[in-house]
């Protein structure tokens, strides 16, 4: 690079002075425009030589020498050497812009962890992570990386995950917390017994799919390369036809003229910007998705994503929280709060979902000595003795069976009655939680493109309907049983416009069928999921549905500035063709051109990480 | 088998796409791609003819770009 700036800078002093004395001296100027020349072009026409023994032919070393070396030989002396300093200029820039692109990505994922503390007796030993094996015991001080997944033995700490979910809001983990490797230790000390092999760990599946992303390929990136293999050799032929052709049929044409005409052609041949700039554009897109936390397996599966005109959503989990919390209380004849703390106790013996939640929303500890006579009823619920009164909680069949009447309104979600000495006292409904921002995910959803939003759920129809009617989800399919998703998902295939996609958006830990039958998978709040990161092309770090938005963004921005750039090489370098055939652009004009665009586009492909 | 290598100095994007090209056509080679923006080289073929394909990538690599260095990831 920086031996490059100096011929760069040595040749355009040369290239000044050759000017400048050019109207005193033609012979001082010729030298010194040859040494400008050989100051900044020598290299490349050593290596187009070089090239050419080794069977090379169509190289831009070699069509940028013929394009100098054949100015120079129409007496177009500042036009060969401005041609080959131009492109050096451009090249300059380009392996700059790439270098630093390729800085930029490496720092975002700069969470590959150096060391690990291992415990060895009273001992800290440390060691590679490579070298730490399950079950081990390992200490993460304040400042430090987890090196590897594992579980809190002891301690309790603030984590920073935001280099793995772009959440910048830290994690509050305790003994018997999982730790994910990749996040940083804020302020505690946390002894970790280690779960995963380091190659096993989260920070590796992550490290490995970002750096494999763009060896998947996007058409446009296909398009560009079969196109570039192509483009040169044809554009060299119709330059040597250009510089022959005419000069022999048409009367009063001149070689000079014609071969000037063709040397255009030459430089403009080298179709090193498009390919440069179309790869760059799908890596800072993927880049700028990972600091998101939204990781895109590959540049194909950006495309597909910007062309998603049908999203759909697994419920459980995905839309909603996949935890069940008391949503509803309605007490009768006693307070709520006595409603709760009597079904909270009663249901305690029990394991069951449902009392946890009771006793999750009770939220205070039970006192055994309270209960007494417990007696669940398989199916119906639960009868017990609390505080000397007969507490019976459990569905609407046990209230029957006690003869107790009770509430027979529509309700939504689980519904525990509850009678106090068979007097009814009211309700309880349990459900799952939606999540905050599920309802303005489908809402900015609609709003970015998408067509058509699915649930699919196996939730009852009321349970179902009811929440995908909330969230605003155009069409909602319930009481579906694993194996009917991907039925649904068939004709749902089937049924969307043509020349789009659908995506399939779930938790991926038993979604892997539908999510690898859907034009783009994409699982979400799996961070550490093995399952669901090898199932699915597009992993969502965190929870939130919102995020589906976000990677939606990224990729239609993405493939509009890889489309830009596309268009915008092409155009101009066909108007520097066209110009040129027709005498009307110089040599200046399309050196100026070509390295312009090389630059221009660039430049456009940089907007992609920055999303 | 598959083989990952690092191409160090690989600044050009159109040589990368004609090294991949040419190490696809490869005897025993099933897929190659060259990464230009992570610089990664993956070569996956067939078992026993590796060690070939190994030695006539590095010379496709050699023939393109003469300033890349080709090495084990």
């Amino acid at each position: 690079m920086k031996k490059r700036r100096r011929q760069i800078i040595a040749g355009s002093i040369f290239f000044i002075l050759a000017i400048i004395s050019g109207s005193y001296n033609e012979i001082a100027e010729l030298v010194l425009f040859s040494v400008s020349y050989v100051i900044v072009g020598g290299e490349i026409v050593v290596k187009a030589v070089r090239n050419i023994s080794r069977g090379q032919v169509f190289d831009e070393n070699f069509l940028m020498s013929v394009a100098t070396i054949g100015a120079f030989a129409i007496g177009e002396y500042p036009e060969g050497v401005a041609v080959m300093l131009f492109y050096m200029v451009g090249e300059t820039f380009q392996s700059y812009a790439v270098d630093k692109s390729r800085k930029s990505i490496a720092s975002l994922m700069d969470i590959r962890p150096d060391y690990a503390n291992v415990k060895q007796g009273d001992e800290l030993v440390r060691t590679d992570p490579d070298e730490v094996k399950i079950g081990d015991l390992i200490v993460i001080k304040a400042g430090e990386k987890v090196p590897l997944d594992g579980k809190v033995i002891e301690g309790s700490t603030m984590l920073n995950t935001s280099a793995l979910t772009g959440e910048s809001l830290p994690r509050e983990v305790n003994a018997g917390s999982e730790v994910l490797s990749g996040c940083i230790n804020i302020n505690g000390v946390i002894t970790v017994e280690v779960s995963k092999e380091f190659e096993e760990s989260t920070v590796s599946k992550i490290l490995d799919l970002v750096e494999n992303a763009s060896s998947k390929k996007s058409n446009s990136e296909q398009f560009i390369t079969k196109f570039a293999r192509y483009y040169t050799p044809v554009v060299v032929i119709i330059a040597v036809l250009l510089a022959v052709i005419p000069p022999l049929v048409v009367k009063g044409a001149t070689f000079a003229d014609w071969i000037y005409r063709a040397l255009a052609f030459l430089v403009v041949s080298c179709p090193c910007a498009l390919v440069v700039s179309i790869p760059l554009s799908f890596f800072g897109g993927i880049g700028g998705a990972s600091k998101r936390g939204v990781l895109v397996k590959g540049g194909n599966y950006l495309e597909a994503l910007a062309k998603t005109a049908v999203v759909v959503f697994d419920k459980t989990g995905t839309l909603t929280k996949g935890v069940f919390n008391v949503q509803q209380i309605q007490a009768q004849g006693i307070s709520e709060q006595e409603l709760l703390e009597l079904s909270a106790y009663a249901e305690s013996y029990s394991n069951h979902p449902i009392s946890m939640s009771l006793k999750h929303a009770f939220g205070q500890d039970i006192d055994n000595s309270r209960i007494s006579d417990v007696e669940e009823i398989s199916g119906h619920g639960v009868i017990a003795v609390v505080d000397g009164r007969k507490v019976t909680a459990g569905n609407h069949r046990l209230m029957e069976k006690l003869g107790v009447p009770y509430y027979k309104g529509e309700l939504i979600g689980t519904v525990i009655h509850v009678a106090v000495d068979n007097a009814y006292a009211g309700y309880i409904v349990i459900a799952d939680e939606m999540k905050e921002d599920a309802a303005r995910a489908i809402k900015e959803l609609k709003a970015s493109g998408i067509r058509q939003t699915v649930m699919l759920t196996g939730d009852t129809q009321s349970v179902g309907q009811k929440a995908g009617k909330d969230l605003g989800i155009d069409q909602i399919y319930t009481e579906l049983l694993p194996g009917d998703k991907v039925d649904k998902l068939e004709t749902l295939l089937a049924q969307k416009p043509e020349k789009t996609n659908l995506a399939f958006v779930g938790d991926g830990i038993n979604d892997a069928p539908v999510l690898a039958r859907a034009d783009i998978g994409i699982a979400m709040g799996s961070l550490g999921s093995d399952a669901a990161i090898e199932a699915a092309d597009v992993v969502i770090m965190t929870d939130e549905p919102s995020k589906i938005v976000t990677a939606i963004k990224i990729s239609q921005k993405t493939l509009k500035i890889a489309n830009q750039n596309i268009i915008f090489s092409l155009a101009v370098k066909a108007a520097v063709l066209i110009l040129s055939a027709a005498g009307l652009a110089t040599l200046w004009e399309a050196v100026f051109a070509d390295v312009g665009v090389t630059i221009i586009a660039i430049l456009n492909s940089f907007r992609a990480l920055n999303v | 088998m598959k083989k990952t290598f690092l191409l160090e100095g690989l600044d050009c994007a159109n040589c990368a796409a004609k090294m991949e090209k040419a190490i696809n056509a490869l005897d025993g080679v099933s897929r190659a791609t060259v990464n230009f923006m992570t610089t990664k080289l993956v070569i996956e073929g067939e078992d026993e003819k590796m060690a070939g394909i190994i030695e006539a990538a590095k010379k496709v690599v050699k023939n393109t770009e003469p300033d890349v260095v080709m090495k084990k990831a």
